[in-house]
């Protein structure tokens, strides 16, 4: 016996529209079903239409969240097409926004999280702290959530010595106030039953649904991009990679408190050693014709942006590959039943939360609908082929 | 009918419900309700099914797929209803605008209430929207007596 529930597209426990058919055995979850693409705008699609200074603000908005990576990985796209090196000082700018942008998006996670498995003090605590870093992120690029920070050849805004100052006063309130919920996560009972040995994930799986961020880096691997593959100021700011080997929800949240802390350290340094000089180099309107990759971890983990210049002021093709794309295969595998291994209904939320799954990023997918019938279906690749050839061999 | 307005401006609950935006809304209408900004003072709290709410506040552009569904939701809701368009491109489509999937607005699909422009809007504006419409549904509420003094059934 088995019985199937749909969850979204508008459900309390996710905060945007997406599908999951679940089957239940009785209380557990034997199988999930995703169903993405109901935040599909068309958005790569736009950005051909656009020139490269036009698109920042629509790359921005990929996802409001990781607004800082997604425009990171832009521009520097862009900038590798150009072949430039931008000044120094703006590469040291750009890691510390990155960086607050880290601060309020894990903070903002924790929270959730919290709010998910019914600790709603603790979501309400962490988010008056959050306001900290928003304030932060407000004095130095004049916006609360997206920063316009980020322009092709560097940044817009200085950071002076009032700034400077303001912001280590703020680090040190985060500080101290991280500590004491990393504290109150390793000791708290409430926090300790609803989240250990929940949405387990192996190094084995995450690896094979290929994880990225957080959640792989909780299951005990050690992949980050700034370690990796260095960018920006990264070759030069040190910093740990935080990983954690109980690979469940109860790993992702430690692992994320301890990034903050990490963070809170690499922006410290950054402000410390500084260099002098300009901020941003003036490239031409049109890049030289080409093609390149860049990757950046954002907060859920690692972006990739591809672009194909045909030497023209817009971009002849533009791709995203965002972070939960990567996750959400193995948000299947973690909600679904083997063995030992027992999904709840009631870990649903948690589990679903634990990826930190920004849907608006990943929605970059799209799905066949036959607007008559009203069904949906989906195709491998040489279906797909199959259909087109005999589509067009019908209107030959 | 007075006292069921009274109680109805006093505590409109409201249904977030994101139409496909960038998330940049949805986080600062959730900071809208905590502590600093604390929403809940007008006696504003967040409802997760549609039948419980009064307000639907919508952030983001609507999608082609959405669309239907958002109807649907809107459709649930007990009346009086109220909708706040959070963020520009709720509004209008803003940064999307031009982009297959996506429609110019809100208000080609629902009726709206109230606007909040930004891009995202601050919570302090999302927090005065919520303000405005117990404004309106207190005028509302005069309407209703007028109504009755001149003997219509309401």
């Amino acid at each position: 016996m088995s019985l199937k529930i749909p969850v979204g597209p508008q459900h309390p426990a996710l905060k945007e529209p997406e599908n999951f058919t679940f089957t239940l055995d009785g209380e557990y979850v034997v199988g999930v079903e995703a169903r993405i693409g109901y935040m599909h705008k068309g958005v790569e699609k736009l950005m051909e239409s656009k020139n490269y200074i036009q698109n920042i603000p629509l790359v921005e908005r990929i996802c409001g969240i990781c607004n800082v990576a997604h425009t990171l990985c832009y521009c520097q796209n862009v900038e590798y097409l150009y072949e430039r090196e931008i000044p120094r000082r703006a590469e040291y700018i750009r890691v510390i926004i990155e960086e607050l942008n880290r601060i309020h998006s894990h903070l903002l996670w924790i929270g959730i999280a919290a709010h998910e498995i019914g600790f709603d003090t603790l979501f309400m605590y962490i988010w008056r702290d959050r306001e900290v870093v928003m304030d932060l992120i407000e004095l130095l690029t004049g916006n609360r959530v997206s920063t316009s920070s980020n322009t092709i050849g560097g940044v817009r805004r200085d950071i002076d010595k009032g700034m400077e100052y303001k912001l280590r006063k703020g680090l040190d309130i985060l500080e101290e106030r991280t500590r004491y919920y990393k504290r109150i996560a390793l000791e708290e009972p409430t926090l300790l039953v609803r989240l250990k040995g929940v949405g387990v994930l192996t190094p084995q799986e995450a690896v094979k649904w290929s994880a990225v961020g957080p959640t792989l880096r909780a299951s005990g691997i050690k992949s980050d991009v700034r370690m990796d593959d260095p960018y920006a100021a990264h070759d030069e700011v040190p910093f740990n990679v935080v990983t954690y080997d109980t690979c469940d929800v109860f790993g992702r949240l430690i692992v994320r408190a301890d990034e903050t802390l990490e963070s809170i350290e690499m922006i410290r340094y950054c402000l410390d050693h500084m260099p002098g000089g300009p901020i941003r180099i003036r490239l031409p309107n049109t890049p030289p014709v080409g093609e390149s990759v860049s990757r950046v971890e954002a907060p859920r983990g690692e972006d990739i942006h591809y672009v194909r210049s045909n030497g023209t002021d817009k971009p002849a093709r533009y791709k995203v590959r965002a972070p939960t794309l990567g996750n959400i295969a193995s948000l299947v595998e973690m909600l679904t039943s083997k063995g030992d291994y027992l999904v709840h209904i009631a870990d649903i939320p948690v589990v679903l939360a634990g990826i930190d799954p920004c849907m608006c990023c990943m929605d970059r997918t799209t799905r066949f609908i036959d607007p008559a019938k009203g069904k949906g279906w989906t195709w491998t690749w040489d279906q797909l082929k199959a259909y087109s050839k005999e589509a067009w061999r019908r209107r030959a | 009918m007075g006292l069921v307005n009274w109680a109805r401006r006093r505590s409109p609950w409201l249904l977030h419900f994101n139409t496909g935006g960038c998330n940049a809304c949805d986080i600062e209408v959730v900071a809208a309700l905590t502590p600093r900004y604390d929403v809940e003072r007008f006696g504003a709290l967040l409802m997760g099914s549609p039948r419980h709410a009064d307000i639907m506040v919508v952030t983001g552009a609507i999608t082609g797929q959405v669309k239907r569904r958002l109807i649907r939701v809107y459709e649930q809701m007990p009346e009086p209803k109220f909708v706040v368009a959070v963020g520009n491109c709720c509004i209008s489509g803003g940064v999307y605008r031009g982009a297959y999937n996506v429609e110019e607005g809100l208000d080609t699909v629902l009726p709206v209430d109230a606007y909040v422009y930004g891009c995202p809007p601050k919570p302090e504006a999302i927090v005065k929207a919520i303000a405005a419409l117990q404004d309106k549904i207190k005028s509302m509420e005069k309407r209703v007596e007028e109504e009755e003094a001149i003997g219509y059934e309401s």
